[in-house]
């Protein structure tokens, strides 16, 4: 279990104390599925870079499974069992996708392996494998390949910051079902910073973030019907993806 | 089958990345003189009568071989000059594994000058690998100055693989390609550069041949105190293609000095240069943490595949 308490992230713009989280407290079951939505810019990244170590909070804490880990650094989280995915991953010149993917599941991955964990994510698998992750790949395959970091190795927790942003509605719906496998297994908690109506109806409970607070937190049932009646300009509500 | 000693093997592992036999077509060149040398059926090797160095044929029916001709001082204090000369015939297609390594464990300074000619023939397919390396205890400086001219006749295809693995102090590299027409040449130069080292590398692609087209990578590494000079330039002559790319991560002190450079003398000639130098990308830094490597194990990976 995850639990995120009193969290409270200040930093200064310009010299100018900025409000970005504001005394934020939420637990995240085991097998859970937790889905963040919420306008943009109202700190649903930067709560997941917290929660990650790529930020540093002004106070609270990060307990999981009864360890405080606030002062873990990133890669501490990492071996402690906590996988994320960025909005917008970075490229690496020089670095095969074979390799990201061994370095993500921290061993050498046979051929195969690498193509199930990218054919998982749509990708064509074999044609990748010696691919350089450099500007030869496009922003919808990058974001493709970096889900699959993650998926390639088991973790406690994962955090997805807006999985399905710029990718096409084919490759959306694979991703979709990965995402109900790994739920279904209920061996990871899967935290989902998401805008996409197919990813919130898979959630378990529902956070809505604004304006640095939690304005609404509960199970799905719940939190959806208020989304869907009460326009807070966060979801995308129609059944095509709009990513 | 000439005996070679402990230290000079640890060098052929780190330059030869076939690894060194003496089988098929070889010279090794140890502290000045040739150690041992074989030929093939289609591959010559003879020594030089006038000077230093080695005159290599290569028969227009060559396919696929691999030429293997290292260079290893371990003699402190020494300076060694290289003529190597290279006849590759029309139609051959070959691999010339160079590379030279310098252990060096005296108060003296070792040096190494290669000075090799390449003369391809019409439609030969040529890949060239060359490393350098250097090691050894000693105070005394470990030095590499390659020269390379590359003469490319019509429709003919080089592929220049250099790299610098580490331990050299100091490297001056001059390198000249003349290009006839529908002439292909490929270059990628790697570099990594510590401490006080310093690197220059001058390259001269003269584009004569309509059709030809020139592809120049250099990546670097510096590190330390180190200088790092690239100068590539492409001259095109006639109606050519050409794309020179310097990317280069500098840390600590070092510095890093980049000049591309493109000269058009044909209304055809298409030629493109980008050069880049920076620090490591902080993102990739924090994304390798994510997967639970540390600071410096994440920045090892970054350098290891930038000059992969």
């Amino acid at each position: 279990m995850l639990e995120v308490k009193n969290l409270i992230f200040h930093p200064l713009e310009n010299g100018i104390e900025k409000s970005i989280i504001e005394d934020v407290s939420f637990t995240v079951e085991d097998g859970e599925m937790l889905v963040i939505t919420g306008p943009n810019g109202g700190g649903k990244s930067t709560l997941a870079k917290l929660m990650m170590g790529i930020e540093t909070p002004d106070s609270g804490s990060i307990i999981m499974d009864g360890v405080d880990i606030s002062n873990y650094s990133i890669d501490e989280r990492a071996n402690a069992g906590i996988g994320f995915a960025f909005q917008q991953p970075p490229r690496f010149k020089g670095m095969t996708v074979k390799r990201l993917l061994s370095l993500a599941a921290g061993c050498e991955l046979p051929e195969s392996k690498c193509c199930d964990y990218l054919s998982g994510v749509g990708l064509c698998a074999r044609e990748y494998l010696e691919r350089e992750v450099d500007n030869t790949l496009s922003g919808g395959e990058m974001k493709r390949l970096e889900i699959a970091t993650v998926l390639a190795k088991p973790h406690k927790i994962c955090i997805f910051d807006e999985p399905e942003a710029g990718i096409d509605l084919w490759s959306f719906s694979m991703l979709v079902k990965q995402f109900e496998q790994l739920h279904a297994d209920k061996k990871e908690s899967l935290i989902l910073i998401s805008h996409q109506e197919r990813i919130i109806q898979m959630a378990d409970r529902i956070m809505v973030v604004k304006d640095g607070k939690i304005e609404s937190f509960g199970k799905k049932e719940k939190i959806l019907p208020n989304l869907i009646n009460e326009d807070i300009g966060c979801i995308c509500m129609n059944s095509s993806h709009k990513a | 089958m000439a005996d070679i000693d402990e230290i000079t093997k640890s060098v052929l592992e780190k330059i030869d990345s076939e690894g060194f036999q003496q089988e098929g077509a070889y010279n090794l060149r140890y502290n000045g003189y040739s150690l041992c040398h074989g030929n093939t059926e289609h591959i010559t090797i003879k020594r030089k009568e006038d000077r230093q160095g080695i005159d290599v044929y290569i028969s227009g029916e060559t396919r696929g071989e691999l030429v293997h001709i290292p260079v290893v001082v371990t003699v402190s204090g020494m300076t060694d000059e290289v003529y190597n000369d290279f006849y590759i015939e029309e139609g051959a297609q070959v691999t010339i594994i160079a590379g030279c390594g310098i252990h060096n464990s005296g108060c003296n300074d070792s040096r190494h000058d290669g000075i090799h000619t390449f003369h391809v023939g019409r439609g030969a397919n040529v890949r060239y690998e060359e490393k350098h390396y250097g090691e050894g205890e000693g105070t005394g400086a470990r030095i590499l100055n390659p020269v390379t001219k590359i003469i490319m006749e019509a429709h003919s295809t080089f592929t220049l693989d250099t790299a610098q693995i580490k331990g050299v102090d100091s490297t001056k590299r001059e390198t000249e390609v003349v290009m006839g027409e529908g002439a292909k040449l490929f270059v990628v130069e790697k570099l990594m550069t510590h401490d006080k080292q310093s690197a220059v590398s001058n390259m001269d692609v003269h584009l004569n041949g309509s059709g030809s087209s020139a592809q120049i990578t250099s990546r670097s590494v510096a590190r330390g105190e180190s200088t790092q000079i690239f100068h590539p330039k492409a001259i095109g002559n006639a109606l050519c293609h050409a794309h020179i790319q310097c990317d280069s991560i500098i840390m600590d002190h070092a510095q890093v000095c980049s000049i591309p450079e493109i000269d058009a003398k044909h209304v055809d000639a298409a030629i493109i240069h980008e050069a880049a130098i920076g620090r490591i990308n902080n993102e990739q830094l924090i994304k390798l943490n994510t997967f639970g490597l540390n600071g410096e194990e994440a920045e090892a990976v970054i350098i290891e595949n930038f000059l992969n």
